[in-house]
């Protein structure tokens, strides 16, 4: 057992060092590409255009249940009054950079995985090299400087209106005073809070957009079973994958900050 | 012996246990159609691969007009690619780009040239293989012979030096076959590139062929210009060449048929 747990380990700590070069090359090379700016235009549209839909309602429904269930564990206390405080403190803190970066690798992170998975199937990967275009960072290193770029903004956004939900459900339908709501919300989040969401979201943008990349980008030499399946293996395990290092890095960086 | 271009020394590729490259040696002719022969699965596209440096060869030299292009030693990929165009077997075009921006992708990623040139350049060569009309359709959109015209397209629109053909006529009705084989004559004459196929359609290819190389058990067992094939009946290369028809099906009528 301790064997095996070894073994987990050292293909853990390998692979880790392969995402991370992996990653490090598809930055280096992109800073090689011609048409950075109309390769990142697209990229930011893929990540961020096209997750912002999604983004946008699962941040209305998680302020409204957030506000609808801190309300009713408040008011045993006679502490609804500090509904905009407990709300507006746990997304910007935790749910909103988690649930976001769960979201973007839901759709855009599966997205990629697969892409990349058939294009490397069908050779246009290898196509690409005999082209002296350098695959990595035509393909990849945009995404992840995208990824930057995308987080941090769909994070606010899902920030937002996950604190105009809780408004929504405690001051319109429970009758909460309006006042005291965005009063204590504008009280309680400090400069410090914002500034950790953001850089739990950078660095889960990185992570979860390296990981799905870099599945898709190796499908031919990860995945267990050749062409089709190969592909949606990659996928799944990017998604898999990408979430569960969202909640791991989560608890690291809230322990770093706390 | 012609002047070579493109020599290939002691190359060894293995996969784990299996040795599917065991010391190739080939020379191939400036300017010339050289076509490897070979069983399925035998290493043929794993040489051209290669060469055209997609997987590291474990030793070996290859060597491009007297310089080396790629040591037997890792870490030796990325050099003088430019050198080398590469035609998929299944074209490997990208579904999202159309035919012109297929064509236009090396040139605009990789040749640093502006965008009239390039475009310049892409009309021209589209022209030259009849797909002006095609131009703005996705791969998608069309038809087999088509995509291979568009692939030897982006092969040939950066000047390549050498052009490596992996079995350009996979999925093509025979008259079609004999059209991308005319093609790849037509257009080595017109842009004087040497180039390196690997091809299953025996006898046909050697019609178009300059020299023909045998890779058996990982090394070539027969290089020679196609009229020098011997029917030893006693040969493995008999067997190969019976079991592909040589022989038995006469000289072949080249047709004048457009993919």
């Amino acid at each position: 057992m301790i064997t095996a747990l070894g073994r987990s380990t050292l293909i853990f700590i390998h692979e880790l060092g392969e995402i991370s070069l992996f990653g490090a090359g598809a930055v280096r090379g992109f800073f090689c590409q011609r048409h950075r700016f109309a390769k990142l235009l697209i990229a930011t549209h893929e990540i961020g255009v096209r997750c912002f839909p999604i983004v946008t309602i699962v941040g209305l429904f998680t302020g409204l249940v957030m506000g609808l269930q801190l309300y009713y564990t408040l008011v045993k206390f006679g502490g609804e009054a500090a509904l905009g405080t407990a709300v507006s403190l746990s997304l910007i803190r935790e749910l909103g950079p988690v649930l976001t970066a769960l979201m973007v690798v839901g759709q855009a992170g599966s997205a990629m995985a697969s892409e990349l998975g058939i294009q490397r199937n069908d050779e246009q990967i290898d196509a690409l090299q005999t082209m002296s275009i350098d695959p990595k960072g035509y393909l990849v290193g945009p995404r992840l400087l995208a990824a930057l770029l995308c987080f941090p903004m769909l994070t606010a956004v899902f920030d937002l209106i996950g604190i105009w939900g809780g408004y929504v459900t405690g001051c319109v339908l429970l009758h909460v005073d309006s006042g005291v709501y965005w009063n204590r919300v504008f009280q309680s989040v400090t400069w410090v809070d914002v500034q950790g969401g953001f850089i739990k979201s950078l660095v889960f943008g990185l992570v979860t957009i390296a990981i799905c990349t870099y599945r898709g980008f190796n499908t031919h030499r990860k995945a267990s079973y050749p062409g089709v399946r190969g592909v949606s293996e990659s996928a799944t395990r990017a998604v898999v994958w990408s979430s569960v290092t969202v909640l791991a890095t989560d608890y690291l960086i809230t322990s770093f900050l706390l | 012996m012609d002047d070579v271009f493109l020599k290939i020394t002691g190359l060894k590729k293995y996969f784990g246990e299996k040795r599917v490259l065991d010391g190739v040696h080939l020379d191939v002719p400036r300017a010339s159609v050289t076509t490897i022969i070979g069983k399925s699965g035998i290493g043929k596209s794993v040489l051209l691969k290669c060469i055209a440096n997609l997987l590291i060869p474990d030793a070996g030299l290859i060597e491009l007009d007297g310089q080396a292009i790629a040591q037997s030693r890792r870490g030796a990929q990325g050099t003088e690619a430019v050198t080398f165009s590469y035609m998929f077997q299944n074209n490997a075009l990208f579904d999202s780009l159309t035919a012109a921006e297929n064509v236009a992708l090396p040139l605009l990623e990789a040749a640093w040239l502006n965008q009239s040139e390039v475009n310049d350049r892409v009309q021209a060569m589209l022209a030259h293989l009849e797909l002006s009309d095609s131009a703005q359709r996705y791969p998608g959109e069309l038809s087999g012979g088509m995509k291979k015209r568009v692939a030897l397209a982006r092969a040939l629109i950066t000047n390549p030096q050498v052009v490596l053909f992996d079995e350009p006529t996979t999925g093509l009705d025979p008259e079609r076959k004999f059209s991308v084989f005319e093609m790849i004559a037509d257009y080595r004459e017109r842009f004087g590139f040497t180039a390196l196929l690997v091809s299953h359609d025996i006898p046909e290819v050697f019609e178009i062929s300059d020299h023909v190389a045998w890779l058996d058990e990982g090394v070539i067992k027969f290089f020679g210009k196609p009229s020098e094939l011997e029917i030893d009946a006693e040969s493995a290369l008999s067997g190969f060449l019976n079991k592909a028809n040589y022989g038995r099906e006469g000289t072949i009528n080249k047709q004048e048929t457009k993919v």
